[in-house]
């Protein structure tokens, strides 16, 4: 088993010995080499699980961030913090950084505005609810690299015969070529659209078992008073949903920042390679650097740098909104 | 008075209906495109005029994404069921065993233990793809389908919500067990194991569809053709320098038909497996 890196929970497990389950076959105080073997074998190999590959992972790689390790995963080299230095050096990983809080800052509000909108119009609907719901939710069944094959190949594939520049040319656009357009960037319609499809249906599911969890009295109650439409969904409704909004909130967040397979998708050709993506998100960063150059040292560090990012704006998030309160 | 606020509710329901129509068939566009354009040919695709519907079926699409070696499309396949059929059930009944352990069993140290397995909750899943690689690839997992899998049997969250089951789980009936003889893995094995299907089945299915869809660590771990998944593999295809468009969209929708047709079956499960996973992350 692994060491115990603090003893306060140890403790105050110790001082609270009724902590023992109703169940308890004996009361005996000593060892009950019973239950040892029995936990042992249902909660052991998850255990094993979970510390190989997470803590022995996150250790060995800490310790590989702090070595020169190129083409190599062995330890010895100690460079103590220079990668991590190169790594906020690297303009392209700033680069990389600030263009994935662009892409955050489009499809969380767009998807988390979505989600809600579609929820409220299931929740609603009388006649067809079961049919829409799965018409929503059935894209969450497609990967990212099928949607990606059929954005880039087909709806946004840039002929003028193509979707989206026949759509463009109802409303007088002239046809574009849209992942390849920087400026203005265009490629963000593509890749805001295709998550969109792809995630709104799983969200709209979260916001829809939050929707069923409102008691209906409320709006009863609340429509005899003479709230209405709009007034209602802002003064009952969204105050309602509140946990389930900072829930969704976080989730998207979490997911947007670790976007990886559009990307890689709709920017790689095998030709060009990866060189011409007019954008690359930090994990496409980390992939042309562990995977491509083979730096794990620096690939390593580049994998702490963004752990902690992504902690620290939860953690953040949770003090905030103060999610978590009054659970567990 | 009344039957004005009759009318407009009249209106109001059919703006939504309306909404819900179009809004349903935008959803739903890219799935026709997937398949109108899987079975019409090269010319068809990138004629200027649209058809909604090719004259001619061209089903050869379909065989020549099997008959193509370049492609590996048939192993992919065969591979990415083989691990998604692996991880879904080896990783539920594992954190509902841990689960159930560490929400019932007495033994000391469990609260560190969980508190151990928790903490891991924090740590982002795919950032870790470098750390993972390290320690599958020092082990000799690259190219391996056990090195695609292993990683992905250990669910520290799904621990965490079977663990809250458990613990709302009635103790009268594991009682009535022990009277009858059962030890702590019969109570579970016999008691509490069958009365998770619900879970099994809603945790499961996520995580099949995870497996399924899961693209960059398999792109990392297996570089080899023999160990490509489906997704590694149409990404290929999708990035590679020939352009077959037929061929392609085949590729897509062959890929997609498994989880389409698992969520048209399974979607109860699918639902409340988002619903209850969701909500407490």
């Amino acid at each position: 088993m692994k060491p115990v890196p603090s003893t306060t929970l140890h403790d105050e497990r110790a001082r609270r010995p009724t902590a023992r389950p109703r169940g308890a076959p004996t009361r005996r105080p000593r060892t009950d080499w019973r239950a040892w073997g029995a936990f042992a074998l249902l909660a052991g190999p998850l255990l094993i699980g979970v510390g190989l590959f997470k803590y022995v992972a996150i250790g060995w790689s800490f310790l590989l961030s702090l070595s020169e390790a190129r083409g190599t995963i062995a330890l010895g080299h100690w460079v103590g913090l220079d990668n991590y230095r190169a790594l906020l050096s690297d303009a392209v990983f700033r680069t990389s950084l600030v263009q994935i809080l662009l892409f955050t800052l489009f499809i969380v509000p767009v998807t988390f505005a979505a989600s809600l909108g579609l929820a409220l119009l299931v929740h609603r609907i009388r006649r067809g609810r079961a049919l829409l719901r799965t018409a929503f939710l059935i894209p969450a069944a497609v990967s990212y690299v099928a949607a990606s094959l059929v954005w880039k190949m087909c709806l946004f594939n840039g002929l003028p015969a193509g979707i989206a520049n026949t759509v463009g040319g109802w409303f007088g656009m002239s046809a574009v070529p849209w992942l390849q357009t920087t400026s203005p960037p265009l490629y963000w319609v593509v890749l805001v659209t295709l998550r969109l499809w792809l995630q709104v249906g799983f969200y709209m599911v979260l916001f829809l078992a939050g929707l069923q969890g409102i008691p209906k009295e409320i709006h009863e109650a609340a429509a005899l008073d003479g709230a209405t439409g709009l007034r209602l969904l802002r003064r009952i409704t969204l105050p309602m949903l509140r946990n389930t909004s900072v829930a969704v909130l976080m989730l998207q967040f979490i997911a947007a920042f670790q976007a990886f397979d559009e990307f890689y998708n709709l920017f790689n050709s095998g030709l060009s390679g990866a060189a011409t993506a007019p954008v690359r998100t930090p994990l496409v960063y980390l992939y042309d650097t562990a995977m491509g150059a083979q730096n794990y040292g620096l690939g390593s560090a580049g994998a702490f740098v963004l752990t902690a990012l992504i902690v620290g704006v939860t953690l953040l998030q949770g003090r905030v909104t103060g999610f978590g309160k009054g659970e567990e | 008075m009344r039957s004005t606020r009759e009318l407009s509710q009249v209106l109001r329901r059919c703006a939504r209906g309306a909404l819900a129509g179009l809004l349903t068939a935008a959803f739903l566009a890219p799935f026709y495109l997937m398949l109108r354009n899987a079975l019409m040919d090269a010319r068809g695709l990138t004629s200027p005029r649209w058809t909604w519907w090719p004259s001619a079926m061209h089903w050869e699409n379909f065989s020549s994404l099997f008959s193509d070696p370049a492609l590996h499309m048939g192993q992919a396949l065969g591979n990415s069921l083989l691990i998604a059929a692996i991880t879904a059930p080896v990783s539920t009944i594992l954190a509902s065993a841990a689960g159930y352990a560490l929400a019932r069993i007495p033994v000391p140290g469990r609260g560190v233990l969980l508190a151990l397995v928790v903490a891991t909750l924090m740590i982002p899943g795919s950032v870790t793809f470098v750390p993972t690689f390290v320690l599958v690839g020092s082990m000799g997992g690259v190219n391996t389908l056990w090195g695609i899998i292993a990683p992905g049997l250990f669910n520290p969250f799904a621990v965490l919500l079977f663990r809250n089951f458990y613990l709302q789980f009635p103790t009268e009936i594991e009682e009535a067990g022990r009277l009858d003889g059962l030890g702590w893995f019969g109570l579970y094995r016999r008691i509490a194991l069958p009365s998770s299907g619900a879970m099994l089945a809603s945790l499961g299915a996520l995580a099949f569809i995870d497996s399924w869809n899961s693209f960059l660590w398999p792109l990392v771990i297996g570089q080899d053709p023999s160990a490509w998944t489906a997704q590694i593999a149409l990404s290929t295809f999708l990035t590679s320098q020939t352009v077959n468009l037929p061929g392609l969209f085949a590729g897509a929708v062959v890929t997609i038909t498994p989880l389409v047709a698992m969520f048209l079956v399974a979607q109860r499960y699918i639902v409340e497996g988002i619903a209850t996973s969701g909500l407490k992350g």
